[in-house]
């Protein structure tokens, strides 16, 4: 199985590849990103470099353009897909159907990926935008069980990527109104999902004090590990209880399930994380990639540092392996 | 790592100024050696970060786009747009970019507070930039670069090690 990488700048693009990514996504430093976030992200000359060094190294450069088109802007995301192409991107990952067609219709001969955004979660769904589009590969949404994975890897018509590691949205993908609600601001439409410009850290005596907007999110006690504001992972007070109401701060780690994924048909794993730093990236990544290359039995105690990086300092296996609470 | 108060306590008598001047020389080599540094900052550039090391009697409050770094004396109301709190040599791994800022700031030995989206473009400004504060800092000290590299690679390599170790493990200072 093939190991998607994420980079948030060119130095981490260059961690990712040296650390033996099969492929590195990235996108670029505006709204046709779904991690549009300050700092971050590519310009069109640092794409092209990266390209070039991917390509020398043997690595594929995944483009992501995978916010949905704003009606009257949509040169924006048409120009993105031109300059991507033109910079030799190995595939396009896209969630606008329109933008997929335009880049079916322009670029014939253009690797297209389904971005998780896109929610294509059943096999009616992958094979029209296989059948439209001629849609290559299929990033599944997190909402899917192995054993769902498994049923539609049999009856589509590309080949399917799924997240293994890293931050974990728990809604339907490319679905969920929460940041909407909370800041205006969406990963759908504004590529930022709890955007950093409404969020604030305050201290509290011994507590920190997450918040979003006008909302409190969180209150983290002294010792404990702290997580991002994102309302999807908020303590909230729900009658008479004070608790996670969707999910905790936690990240997604179904590395323990290579053997079952690969049984399930699926062709490329993916790592979350482009908006975190290239320390991150290299360490993931050559621990990921040591990891497939072990036999199982040696692969939870190599995974197990990793735990410290994430969210909350605790992962989960997500709807993966669905247990009701 | 932290500093322990033997080492940080001479920094009560060094005059404001004299930390001030070795501060400003040494982001001007920094700046010097990485041009493009803080162009990811776009409209944060002007806004003032502060920087305090919670193992030192300081703390630092740089603009950018000034190119200007003051130095204060603690304990001190600091009037910034952010602040970032940690162990020198973690704020210094950051700068490198060595250490994700994230999972320090999930463990707790970071702290922020303020402007958050000055404070990402920053992180993200730095960690794109490949500042090497051995080979960027040793040039500063003429003919004793070489002994100044070496040992800066020292201490560095020796706050990573133990930054790396599972928690309770820590290393003792010597
Ligand atoms: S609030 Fe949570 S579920 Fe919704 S988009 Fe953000 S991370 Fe995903």
């Amino acid at each position: 199985m093939e190991l998607i990488c994420p980079a948030g700048t060119p130095a981490a693009f260059h961690e990712a590849v040296d650390a033996g990514a099969d492929a590195v996504y990235c996108g670029f430093r505006d709204e046709t990103n779904a991690r549009n976030f300050p700092g971050l992200n590519f310009s069109r000359e640092e794409l092209k470099q990266s390209i070039a060094y991917a390509k020398s190294r043997g690595t594929q450069t995944f483009v992501a353009l995978n916010t949905f088109m704003r009606a009257g802007a949509e040169e924006i995301w048409y120009k993105g897909a031109a300059d991507a192409v033109a910079s030799g991107a190995d595939a396009l990952i896209l969630a606008d159907f329109g933008l997929m067609a335009h880049v079916a219709e322009r670029y014939p001969q253009q690797r297209l990926h389904v971005s998780v955004q896109a929610s294509a979660s059943n096999p009616d769904a992958i094979n029209f935008l296989v059948d439209a589009f001629n849609a290559q590969r299929v990033v599944l949404p997190r909402t899917l069980t192995i054993a769902d994975i498994a049923r539609i890897g049999k009856n589509i018509r590309c080949e399917m990527e799924v997240f293994v590691f890293g931050g974990l949205c728990v809604m339907a993908e490319g679905r969920c109104s929460l940041s909407s609600y909370a800041t205006g601001k969406s990963p759908n439409m504004n590529g930022v999902c709890s955007p950093a410009s409404h969020v604030r850290y305050r201290k509290d005596g011994g507590e920190l004090v997450s918040e979003l907007g006008e909302f409190t999110i969180n209150r983290f006690p002294a010792g404990e590990a702290a997580g991002y504001p994102t309302l999807c992972k908020g303590r909230f007070d729900i009658a008479d209880s004070n608790g996670y109401a969707f999910e905790d701060p936690v990240s997604l780690d179904v590395m323990g399930e290579l053997e079952a994924l690969k049984a399930a048909g699926v062709k490329a794993l993916k790592i979350e994380g482009r908006q975190r730093g290239k320390a991150y990236v290299a360490e993931v990544v050559s621990t990921m990639k040591a990891a497939l290359n072990s036999p199982p039995e040696r692969r939870a105690p190599l995974l197990a540092r990793l735990r410290s990086m994430s969210e909350g300092q605790k992962t989960t296996s997500g709807a993966y392996e669905k247990r009701w609470r | 790592m932290q500093i322990p108060p033997i080492l940080s306590a001479p920094l009560h008598m060094i005059p404001i100024p004299l930390i001030e001047r070795i501060c400003r020389l040494m982001f001007g080599r920094i700046a010097k050696a990485h041009p493009g540094l803080f162009e990811r900052l776009d409209e944060h550039r002007e806004k003032r970060f502060a920087f305090l090391p919670t193992d030192l009697p300081l703390a630092f409050v740089v603009v950018p786009g000034r190119q200007e770094i003051s130095v204060l004396r603690k304990p001190v109301d600091v009037v910034a747009d952010c602040v970032t709190e940690a162990p020198l040599f973690l704020l210094l791994a950051l700068m490198e970019g060595r250490c994700d800022a994230d999972a320090l700031f999930f463990s707790r030995d970071l702290s922020v507070t303020g402007d958050m989206e000055a404070m990402l473009a920053m992180r993200n400004a730095l960690d794109a930039s490949n500042i090497d504060l051995q080979k960027d800092l040793a040039k500063l000290a003429g003919p004793f670069a070489p002994i100044a590299r070496r040992v800066i690679g020292e201490v560095r390599d020796r706050a990573l090690k133990d930054q790396m170790r599972p928690a309770g493990e820590a290393a003792a200072w010597n």
